[in-house]
């Protein structure tokens, strides 16, 4: 999971990495109560999943009281690549002197953590020039590693010694937490050479979430994404108007590939994990039924052992419980599929012998 | 680098030539003893199953059961197993059979945690083991030795290599393959993590000397840059066999996870966009869609004739 940078922040101050004093609120209300305690000048920034938050005037100055009344309500009232402000975060202005790029990251094709560090920082990570990368094997940072790395950035004085002690405390909060990222972008140096993480990105690893119950206040989850989970199901919803359901993630996007491929728009992402039974394809179509901007079902499913009819029957279920009254275009590969076909005749429900052409009857269908 | 041959084959001095020795820990699970039972059905020699308290029973009537992989190793003598555990017992499971000397080692659970397979790599790397997954559908010799998930059904004995990451689209493929007359040598599944016990690249370094070796098809899908490194070897050695590539995931959206725990692209990294030019750099087609893959693939024999 994607932590928010005030979330992250969290993690930080707990480990010890050095911070500006920030608050984070859903409130104008709270908001005006953090202004009050901190004082200003602060910044506000928008609290989302994603980058990009600077260009999109989500992070704003704020000097006085009339500007935090224009800026707060527009800050949070902002949509960042799809994406709505979860929170408002204000945070104390620095005087800042340089700043600096730092992440440790897992790297997949090393299968080792990786130190990226550099001296030109603030910037996103694929512009970040003159990068100093080092493999750390499965992520702990011994000092004097952390030492060749701060000299290599040519720090000295405080910011070499607060250098090497965050990268260290950042090494262990990854470890720690079983992090597929860890990055302070920018780390500035402040007027009096001390170091300050100004924001930071960190990303977990899901699958080692059963260890970290401390993570799980973090957890984001709609209803629907909930169910699914808990079916065992991936889910991933967009934002076009024909669900794409499967087995297998490679299939499921190898589907969603070739329906946009011939102008059709994706509504989700589901993929309904190895063998399909006619309980979780009914189960599949219930999340699907939640989705109202849904106006057709695309269905691949591959089974080499499946049989067609067992998932037919689902379709039959979910039209006769008045789940769904969608059409279903659907590639059920498998055995007995003459006989699904049969089953489902009077249905709406038509059933292809090739991805491609349910496919396109799904593009036609719902264009009509 | 070891001969996957040597291992699911072995040569034809051994007693057990074509038929060598499996391990199927977590043989009494739900999972795991259907694939076993489909295993044997395919023709591989399941020769002992591992449950922690049920030693001494036997699977199907004859396989016999042990609570520890060493007892299945000590009696078995089989260097092959295959986990079928839940993904938080993996790390357990695993290096149980690493101690144990089995030194191929099938890991099929999701959900493992980076971790506790990075933990596994490092121990497989001191034993000289190979791992192959986790999140795997499991590697195959067609007709041969099936050691994995895969239904039997779309393969085909045959002179091409598949390398896939996903389990659904190799079958898919492999299923458009054997409709058009090729035939499948080895199926290797990568697996759909972000870190691999075996990679993209330590899987063509495995099948790219096969003598008769025909042709390859490489599946891939967003996230990592596994297919960019293979892409630049395949340059790099001027690998000459016939190669068509398929890559998943191109339409879907950055920072999201697209089912598999690596399917992701983080920026640039791990995009579609990406893959397919290094593909192209290396002169190697990118089908458009699974069915297009065969086609490709005889386009390719036709030039190289």
């Amino acid at each position: 999971m994607r932590l928010l940078e005030f979330q992250a922040k969290e993690l930080f101050r707990e480990y010890g990495i050095n911070l500006l004093p920030s608050k984070a609120s859903t409130t104008i209300e709270e908001g005006r109560k953090h202004a009050k305690e901190l004082g200003y000048p602060f910044v506000i920034k928008i609290q989302v999943p994603v980058g990009g938050r600077g260009k999109a005037g989500g992070i704003q100055k704020c000097q006085n009281d009339d500007e935090f009344e224009l800026k707060y309500p527009q800050v949070l009232g902002l949509t960042i690549k799809g994406e709505k402000a979860r929170a408002i975060l204000l945070e104390k202005m620095a005087d800042i002197k340089k700043e600096l790029y730092l992440s440790l990251f897992l790297n997949r094709s090393k299968r080792c953590y990786t130190i990226i560090a550099s001296p030109e920082g603030g910037v996103e990570i694929e512009s970040v020039k003159n990068q100093i990368i080092k493999e750390v094997g499965l992520g702990n940072v011994s000092e004097q590693v952390a030492r060749d790395v701060a000299k290599e950035m040519k720090l000295e004085g405080r910011a070499a010694d607060d250098f090497v002690d965050i990268l260290q405390k950042l090494a262990k909060l990854t470890v720690e937490k079983e992090a597929e990222l860890a990055e302070i972008n920018p780390l500035a140096i402040m007027q009096d050479g001390s170091l300050m993480a100004l924001d930071g990105k960190f990303v977990t690893d899901d699958n080692g979430n059963f260890r970290h119950d401390e993570l799980q206040k973090y957890q984001e989850k709609t209803e629907i994404e909930e169910r699914a989970e808990k079916s065992g199901f991936s889910l991933v919803e967009l934002d076009g108007n024909i669900a794409v359901v499967g087995n297998g993630a490679g299939l499921v996007m190898s589907t969603l590939d070739m329906l946009s491929d011939n102008g059709g728009k994706p509504a989700c992402f589901l993929d309904v994990g190895g063998g399909a039974t006619t309980e979780s394809v009914y189960e599949a179509l219930t999340l699907i039924s939640k989705m109202n901007r849904v106006k057709g079902i695309l269905v691949n499913l591959y089974g080499g052992i499946v049989k067609t009819t067992v998932v037919a029957e689902a379709f039959l279920k979910a039209y006769d419980d008045k789940l769904i009254n969608l059409p279903v275009f659907a590639r059920l590969k498998g055995t007995e599929s003459e006989k699904a076909k049969e089953m489902l005749k009077d249905s709406r429900t038509k059933i292809y012998d090739s991805v491609e052409e349910a496919i396109n009857a799904s593009v036609m269908g719902i264009k009509k | 680098m070891t001969d996957i041959f040597k291992l699911l084959r072995g040569t034809p001095e051994d007693s057990d030539y074509k038929k060598k020795g499996v391990i199927v820990q977590g043989i009494t699970g739900a999972y795991g003893s259907v694939h076993a039972r489909n295993m044997m059905a395919y023709g591989t020699n399941i020769i002992a199953g591992v449950t922690p308290g049920k030693g001494g029973q036997k699977f199907e009537g004859k396989v016999p059961i042990y609570n520890t992989v060493k007892e299945a190793v000590d009696a078995s003598g089989a260097k092959i197993s295959i986990i079928f555990v839940p993904a938080k017992f993996f790390l357990g499971a695993a290096k149980e059979a690493l101690e144990a000397g089995i030194k191929l080692l099938v890991a099929i659970p999701e959900h493992v945690p980076i971790r506790d397979t990075m933990e596994v790599l490092d121990l497989a790397n001191k034993k000289g083991a190979i791992i192959i997954g986790p999140n795997t559908p499991g590697i195959m010799i067609p007709e041969l030795i099936k050691i994995g998930i895969m239904p039997p059904m779309p393969f085909k004995a045959g002179n091409i290599a598949v390398l896939s990451k996903s389990g659904t689209l190799l079958y898919e493929i492999a299923d458009a393959l054997t409709n058009a007359g090729f035939g499948q040598s080895i199926t290797i599944g990568i697996g759909g993590d972000p870190i691999n016990g075996t990679r993209m690249i330590d899987a063509f370094d495995m099948i790219k000397d096969i003598p008769d070796l025909e042709g390859l098809v490489i599946v891939g899908e967003i996230g990592g840059d596994s297919e960019e490194i293979l892409a630049q070897r395949i340059i790099d050695i001027g690998f000459k066999k016939p190669t068509v590539a398929y890559i998943a995931g191109r339409s879907a959206p950055k920072e999201k996870r697209m089912g598999h725990a690596g399917a992701i692209v983080m920026g640039t990294y791990g995009s579609a966009e990406s893959k397919v030019s290094m593909f192209n750099k290396a002169n190697i087609p990118v089908a458009k869609r699974p069915s297009q893959v065969p086609v490709l693939l005889a386009g390719k024999m036709q030039q190289s004739d």
